[in-house]
């Protein structure tokens, strides 16, 4: 299955400011979402294992995501296959060996709304997130989870569930669940930590 | 009435009686026939053929503006909705999914015939292993999404060949699943009509058809402050069409309206007007029949050049009323020492303007060359009416107004005006170094210049382009074949060279029929690369070996590639209703006895080309093939042809001066005399150059002929200082002539410099200050 991006934002000023408001109040999308708005830019590696029901093992690609407010998502895939996605404003633009395909967002109204909703979290656009997803946020500001329903009927016979799990203003991974069962389960680690 | 006058009259009335008949006859134009030359290049041809009813020229673009976005939307859904169902229109696309399914369903359907990559070595047992491990690491992919379902069927990934050869262009950005401008303040639409862009009426009802549609739909909507924006080469055309046509009517009364006032004024007699119309009446019908006998049609420009020689027609009757008809002849006899007094020096400058004007008749550019017959049939006519016709229609006691004061205080000026002579010369040759110095600027070799499209329309046009990512077709290649099948073979031999150059970076991309439609052999070729469905399986069992995707799960590939063995090839039929129909039908056009390929080309939109294809690489690259291909820059080709014309215009008008030159020569017989005669001519040319140059105009093919009419004008004003000298300058009456006769043609051309139609603007701009300086000039530097 596809997911979209991801991005991990280490902000060690963000972190200091996050963690005691979260430590002091109850813990809020609100919160969650103003943490990570705070997040400029961010960069993580990530591993990414698709299981589908056509394949009798499950794919895995790697590589690194990159984030930089408000609107630009990149995916480089580096394994198996080199492959690099941009997402900035309504523009997705793929390039995959010697092709470089560009789609506008909009054109892909189901996927659009998965991507950008990966896109939406980061940036901490609560707005942007529940026009297409009701949320539910559930543990705490160390150990938080973030769950995504899509709204849309057409987009539901696509996605049936995204899993947004994190700490703090920080993601660490990404599960989503397709209607036909197939499922799809990213880990990102920040790159600091990674190497 | 005189013996004389029967025969005159009768050979008179006779030619207009013949020429009304021929008129009636004629055929007139205003397609691009004017700028096709008489043996086009095959380059030119295709030039010509595509700006006439190339798919390009068939493009409307429509914007909608106000409201909000949504109301944009559902504007344009409804408009294009209507239209759709107009036969008139071939294809109305604002990014609504109409033909997505059909073109998905045809393209899945015929992957096997269309694809490419599908070849013998493709099916062998490493080609399958190869092609499937690659579909199985795309479903790691974000791509991998839209594939997934396809794997069973195609595991190979032929399906996702096609949609990235076929997804090359930018596409306009969808708000509300309809196509929008960048900022999304504007709703889009593209619409082809089915007519040739050269079919100036049926652009035009085409035009009036989106607009109607428009109001419409916007009534329905209650979208009261919607506006509707259309633009494309139909749209300019029509546009210019229309203000050409309205110009000239209006600026044409202006100036008869003028010059009416002013032969009234100076007349002071309704009967002199009339007949001083006469030649001006008789020029105009030569002119057209000579042109129709002579060309088969008539074209507007040269219509519409017509109205520009009143001015000069009308001189004749001037110089004949007032220097021949000192008030108190009774008749014909009576006047004629008049007439012979003067006629021959209005004989010379008639030739010498024919002369100008002879030497257009070999211009290659049939515009030019109807000019020029179209001006000399007309002078030899008006002339002609005016010497023997007219003083017989003068009636018994004909008499104009006195101007003898007038001439009188003329001459006193004329005097005073001659101690001017030295900065004449030095005015003169300041033009000259103006000139010289700015010699690289002073010709504008671009057709464009003659373009009527007012600034803020093409701002328009390309903002609509840009967001539309409509094609500007500028550099295409084009091949032919004796048929369909052999074009397209051809087509593909050269797409072949162009995919290595796209792959180089030199082009973005190319479009070709052969993409939609392949040739028969190819698909034949293709088809035969598909090995029977138990060979197939036994290879799939090895090819699959070690990859997570088991060939038992395959059934339906094979059973697909199964039936695509036994598939007949896809042939122009099988694509109606889809959208690539019209791609085929625009690219494949069949001739009279062949066929033609189009391969449009896609600069690149980055790297080293950036947004500009090298002509020299693409065309040494694809003339290297056996498809004998031609490179074509659309742009390029127009611009050599317009130049090619203008420089021909130059020669031959240098010609002319020198034709002009051995006329005088040969009749006046004194190079002092000649070179009198053209100084002021050569002075007054040179300083109205000059004024352009100065005032940031280039000039074009019609300041020269703006030019040449300076020079067939004031010709007659040099003449008649130049014939007075030896009775110590001319008469009053004679100045007097002079100067009404230059009113006139100020009044005529003057006129045409406020046109907002260049090529109007250009002779009015030329035209009206070059005979005003010829005058002044020849009076200046005549010797007392």
């Amino acid at each position: 299955m596809r997911r979209a991006g991801l991005i991990p934002l280490l902000c060690a000023v963000a972190l200091a400011i996050a963690a005691p408001l979260a430590a002091a109040e109850a813990w809020s999308l609100e919160q969650l979402m103003h943490a990570l708005g705070k997040q400029r830019s961010g960069r993580a590696h990530f591993v990414e294992r698709k299981h589908l029901a056509i394949l009798d093992a499950p794919v895995e690609s790697s590589g690194e995501l990159r984030f930089r407010a408000p609107d630009r998502l990149e995916k480089i895939t580096l394994e198996p296959r080199p492959e690099s996605l941009v997402l900035e404003g309504n523009t997705l633009t793929v390039v995959r060996g010697e092709r470089r395909h560009v789609v506008q967002l909009s054109d892909y109204r189901e996927i659009a709304a998965f991507i950008d909703s990966i896109r939406a979290t980061l940036a901490g656009d609560r707005a942007a997130l529940e026009r297409t997803y009701a949320t539910s946020l559930a543990g705490t500001p160390q150990s938080w989870t973030l769950t995504l329903l899509p709204r849309d009927p057409k987009m539901a016979e696509v996605v049936l569930r995204i899993t947004i799990s994190g700490s703090h203003a920080q993601l660490d991974g990404i599960e989503i669940l397709q209607a036909d069962g197939d499922s799809s389960v990213m880990e990102i680690v920040p790159e600091r930590v990674a190497r | 009435m005189t013996r004389r006058l029967l025969p005159a009259l009768l050979a008179w009335l006779a030619f207009v009686g013949l020429s009304v008949a021929v008129v009636s006859q004629t055929r007139f134009t205003s397609d691009l026939s004017a700028f096709l030359p008489a043996s086009p290049t095959a380059e030119q041809q295709v030039l010509v053929d595509q700006l006439r009813d190339g798919m390009v020229s068939r493009l409307l673009l429509i914007g909608i503006e106000g409201g909000d976005a949504t109301m944009r939307a559902a504007l344009s859904r409804e408009l294009a909705r209507q239209l759709r169902a107009d036969p008139a229109f071939g294809v109305v696309a604002n990014g609504e999914p109409v033909h997505r399914e059909r073109d998905q369903a045809l393209l899945f359907g015929n992957r096997y015939l269309l694809s490419p990559a599908v070849t013998p070595q493709r099916f062998s047992v490493e080609g399958l292993h190869a092609a499937i491990s690659e579909s199985v690491d795309l479903l790691a992919s974000p791509l991998g999404m839209l594939t997934k379902s396809l794997l069973p069927r195609d595991p190979t990934g032929e399906m996702m060949q096609l949609l990235e050869r076929l997804d090359g262009d930018a596409r306009p950005a969808l708000v509300d699943g309809t196509w929008a401008s960048r900022d999304g303040q504007r709703a889009l639409l593209l619409a082809q009509t089915r007519a040739a862009g050269s079919d100036l009426d049926a652009q035009q009802e085409a035009i009036a058809k989106v607009r109607e549609a428009f109001t419409t739909v916007a009534q329905a909507q209650q979208a009261g402050d919607a506006r509707l924006l259309l633009s494309g080469p139909g749209v300019f055309a029509v546009a210019s069409r229309a203000t050409i046509q309205d110009e000239v009517l209006r600026l044409t009364l202006v100036s008869i309206t003028l010059i009416v006032t002013l032969l009234l004024f100076i007349y002071r007699s309704a009967t002199a007007l009339l007949l001083g119309l006469l030649p001006v009446v008789c020029g105009a019908l030569a002119g057209v029949v000579a042109v129709s006998l002579g060309f088969g049609v008539v074209h507007g420009i040269t219509l519409g050049f017509g109205t520009t020689l009143i001015g000069e027609a009308v001189d004749y009757a001037i110089y004949l009323f007032v220097q021949s008809a000192p008030a108190g002849e009774r008749n014909e006899a009576e006047r004629r020492p008049g007439i012979a007094a003067f006629w021959p020096t209005i004989q010379l400058g008639v030739l010498t303007s024919i002369c100008g004007f002879a030497t257009l008749l070999f211009s290659g550019f049939p515009g030019l060359a109807q000019l020029g017959l179209y001006s000399v049939a007309g002078l030899v006519a008006a002339v002609a009416t005016t010497r023997f016709v007219l003083p017989h229609l003068l009636p018994s006691g004909f008499a104009i107004r006195d101007v003898g004061p007038l001439g009188v205080q003329l001459q006193h000026l004329l005097v005073n005006a001659r101690h001017l002579r030295w900065g004449i010369v030095a005015l003169a040759l300041a033009a000259a170094a103006v000139i010289h110095v700015n010699r690289d600027r002073v010709w504008n070799r671009e057709l464009a210049a003659l373009s009527p499209v007012p600034a803020a329309d093409q701002a328009l046009d390309l903002a609509l382009r840009s967001d539309l990512g409509a094609p500007d077709v500028r550099h295409l290649v084009v091949v032919s074949g004796r048929d369909a099948e052999s074009a397209l073979q051809a087509a593909e031999a050269v797409g072949t060279r162009l995919q290595q150059l796209a792959n180089e970076g030199a082009i973005g991309g190319f479009e070709s029929p052969a993409l939609y439609l392949p040739s028969q052999a190819t698909q034949l070729a293709r088809r035969a690369s598909l090995p029977e469905p138990p060979e197939l399986g036994r290879r799939l069992e090895l090819a699959t070996t070690g990859l997570p995707l088991p060939a038992a799960r395959l059934g339906p590939f094979v059973s697909d590639v199964a039936a695509a063995r036994e598939r007949a090839p896809l042939t122009r039929a099988d694509l109606d209703g889809t959208s690539f129909a019209l791609a085929v039908d625009s690219l494949l056009i069949p001739q009279r006895d062949h066929w033609i390929a189009l391969l449009p080309l896609r600069a690149p939109s980055d790297g080293p080309f950036a947004h500009a294809i090298d002509p020299n690489r693409v065309r040494t690259a694809v003339e290297a093939t056996d498809a004998r291909a031609l490179f074509i820059d659309l742009k390029g080709e127009s611009d050599r042809l317009y130049s090619g014309y203008l420089n021909e215009a130059l020669l031959l008008a240098l010609a002319g001066v020198a034709a002009i030159v051995a006329l005088l020569g040969l009749v006046l017989r004194s190079a002092a005399r000649v070179l009198r005669v053209l100084a002021p001519l050569v002075a007054a040319v040179l300083v109205v150059v000059a004024g352009l140059v100065l005032a940031g105009v280039t000039l074009t093919i019609l300041h020269l002929v703006g030019l040449l009419l300076i020079v067939a004008v004031g010709s007659n004003y040099a003449l008649f200082f130049d014939g007075s000298e030896s009775s110590g300058g001319p008469t009053p009456r004679t100045l007097a002539s002079m100067l009404f006769a230059n009113l006139t043609t100020v009044a005529g051309f003057g006129v045409l410099a406020f046109s907002s139609v260049p090529v109007l603007q250009a002779i009015g701009g030329t035209v009206g200050p070059g005979a005003i300086l010829a005058l002044l000039f020849a009076a200046v530097l005549s010797r007392p």
